[in-house]
């Protein structure tokens, strides 16, 4: 019987486990300082955590899909300055459906590789990295790029205004992880994207097109690093070329952190979120305690190895791993 | 038969291909382009590339052996930073203070076996809780990091030694001491990869892991010993380079892992383990540099350096994967 609970206990906690440790994070933070859970304090934490969030999002579907995407960082870098420029070049109305042409084109080119020809996700991306990064630094000359007349105009709106008394950038997160959530859960596409990840030889044989279905993902991931590239370059009205540099692993240690598995196959756009909540109140609730910012570097690494040990441990029903 | 040994040839030899192409490349370029009056080829331009290696390269050789095991490592730009920082400050420690010149070696050991137990404990968390290296790693990135920010906030850490300076300036038989160490390591990590049973048995892990657990292999111990090479090689390459520098940055190493495992991949490694070999890893390391010096030499600025190493990488993967296709019945998609 008790063995039974314990099963029932690591089953559950195997499911749930990161809602159990984000309630469990909350509530000590809470404890320590009570601004922790104010209305400001919340809505500044998940205002912020909008951009990595929004990406978060889209590398779920490629890593769900069985692949990696270290270029996002880079990727998110050159919307950012590319709208920018644009938007002092053709006005705003124009620049913002170029600029997402520009990166869909980039993720097209990336899904290509990786979708058609079947070459390994990592390498490929970690050379878009570089690549993307180094076109970035062409297009802008090395110099910072900014807008010209900061003051009058809408195009701040997204970085900074606010509708029903809540921040845009909250909105804008909201909208797309529930949009690519349905799609995801609730469409022949999202259950391809799964079986494509999970065996794909398999999906092959049952019918599949895994190269379509790969090359999609990575559609889906530069749409959502155009938006994330958006807001940043909306909140700042003016950017360095590096603006996404690293972002790309905390984006995939926040995939990870909701459970994701990097074989492909598992994790859902509820639980990335989760996952960039948590890596965005830890944040928070360090710099409340006084503490610096470079805390939060160890904590975060602390618990991802925690979540995904605990994961794989609970699935093993053991907690030592059986390598000899 | 015939076949396949031209193709092995051909994948092998691939990488000194393409350095005699860069080099014919930016010597007929340099000519035209260049705005100085010394040949791309010119001796002392050279030797300068080799030493100019030696940071990625030397951290290259350990990435060798463990992506050739299967793993990979994504922290060893912060273990870099690390050991700099060790070896600095530690020059600077009161109960070292009688040392005098004695300092050096003893700080050289403490970065170094500072660097090895950080290799370590990744190859033990990769051991002992069965989580994938690429997660261990990826968050020891951030945990070391953070450990480097907790030692002197944002600001450098800095110590000159002179005379440790001047031995890291010296040059012996015309090569730097950086190069030497490059070369040295180079020579080590080949004789254990291509003489032991170490060696041996990170081809066999990294091919087919159960089938080396059931030849008898330990595969954990065995990794955790490399993860262990890679944390050393990564703290001698800070040693080498921080001896000179005298001085570092929080920031310093960040993006080194990508470097080098851009190298490595160059240089032949398959990122699925099983294959490769440190020759072509410094093949690997010898093309990139190549390519930074060659560019920057006929006046090309950072971003088209950035541009074609990613472009190359992409084009080798490429390239591999059409070699490998061939004779090979592929699931047609």
């Amino acid at each position: 019987m008790a063995a039974m609970n314990r099963k029932d206990l690591g089953e559950f906690l195997a499911k749930q486990g990161i809602l159990v440790a984000f309630a469990v994070f909350m509530i000590a933070f809470t404890m320590a300082n009570q601004k922790f859970i104010s209305i400001d304090n919340v809505f500044s934490v998940v205002r912020s955590s909008a951009i990595l969030g929004i990406m978060a999002v889209g590398v779920t579907f490629v890593v769900i899909s069985g692949n990696l995407d270290l270029s996002v960082g880079s990727m998110m870098s050159f919307s950012t300055i590319v709208v920018l420029d644009l938007h002092d070049k053709v006005g705003p109305a124009l620049a913002i459906p170029l600029m997402f042409l520009m990166t869909l084109c980039l993720g097209a080119f990336i899904g290509f590789l990786v979708g058609y020809l079947r070459l390994n996700s990592l390498i490929v991306t970690l050379g878009m990295l570089s690549a993307i990064h180094g076109l970035t630094l062409t297009y802008s000359g090395g110099q910072n790029m900014d807008i010209a007349d900061k003051e009058g105009t809408w195009f701040s709106v997204f970085g900074q205004g606010t509708a029903l008394g809540i921040p845009v950038p909250i909105l804008m997160f909201l909208a797309v992880a529930a949009f690519l959530g349905l799609v995801l859960a609730r469409t022949p596409f999202g259950r391809k994207v799964y079986a494509v990840g999970g065996n794909g030889t398999a999906a092959t044989f049952s019918g599949i097109r895994r190269a379509r279905t790969v090359f999609t993902c990575y559609l889906i991931s530069s749409g959502c690093v155009a938006t994330a590239g958006l807001i940043q370059a909306s909140r700042s009205l003016g950017s360095q070329n590096t603006v996404g540099q690293g972002l790309e692993l905390e984006v995939l240690a926040a995939v990870i952190l909701g459970g994701a598995s990097l074989l492909g196959g598992s994790g859902t756009i509820f639980k990335t979120v989760i996952g960039v909540l948590i890596l965005g109140f830890i944040q928070n609730g360090l710099l409340l305690m006084g503490l610096q910012f470079y805390v939060q570097f160890v904590v975060t690494w602390i618990i991802i190895i925690l979540a995904v040990w605990l994961d794989i441990a609970a699935k093993r029903g053991k907690l030592w791993s059986s390598i000899a | 038969m015939q076949k396949s040994t031209v193709s092995k040839a051909l994948k092998s030899g691939a990488i000194w291909g393409f350095i005699l192409l860069e080099l014919i490349f930016f010597s007929i370029a340099g000519e035209h382009l260049s705005l100085s009056d010394t040949a791309f080829m010119d001796g002392e331009n050279m030797l300068l590339l080799l030493k100019q290696s030696a940071p990625i390269g030397i951290i290259a050789m350990g990435m060798t052996i463990v992506m050739v095991n299967g793993n990979i490592d994504l922290s060893v730009g912060a273990t870099f930073a690390i050991a700099a920082i060790v070896l600095l400050d530690s020059m600077t420690w009161p109960i070292f203070a009688g040392l005098g010149d004695g300092v050096i070696p003893v700080a050289w050991l403490l970065a170094l076996t500072v660097g090895t137990l950080l290799g370590a404990l990744n190859g033990l968390i990769v051991w002992k809780t069965g989580v994938d290296a690429f997660i261990v790693t990826l968050g020891s990135m951030l945990g070391y990091r953070g450990i480097v920010f907790m030692f002197n906030g944002e600001n450098p850490t800095s110590h000159l030694n002179w005379t440790l300076v001047d031995f890291a300036e010296a040059e012996f038989l015309g090569f730097a001491t950086a190069t030497w160490f490059l070369l040295g390591v180079t020579l080590v990590m080949w004789f254990v990869m291509a003489r032991t049973v170490h060696g041996r048995n990170a081809y066999a892990i990294g091919d087919n892991r159960e089938a080396a657990v059931n030849a008898g292999i330990r595969v954990g111990p065995h990794m955790m010993i490399n993860f262990a090479i890679i944390g050393f090689l990564a703290a001698l390459s800070a040693v080498v380079f921080y001896s000179e520098a005298g001085s570092v940055n929080p920031n310093d190493g960040q993006l080194y892992e990508l470097w080098v495992i851009t190298a490595v991949v160059l240089g032949g490694t398959k990122i699925t383990g099983g294959a490769g070999n440190v020759i072509g890893t410094f093949g690997g390391v010898i093309a990139i540099q190549l390519l930074r010096k060659g560019l920057g030499h006929i006046g090309a600025d950072t971003s088209t350096v950035n541009l074609a190493v990613g472009l190359i990488l992409i084009a080798v993967l490429f390239l591999d994967k059409q070699l490998n296709l061939k004779g090979k019945e592929e699931l047609k998609v």
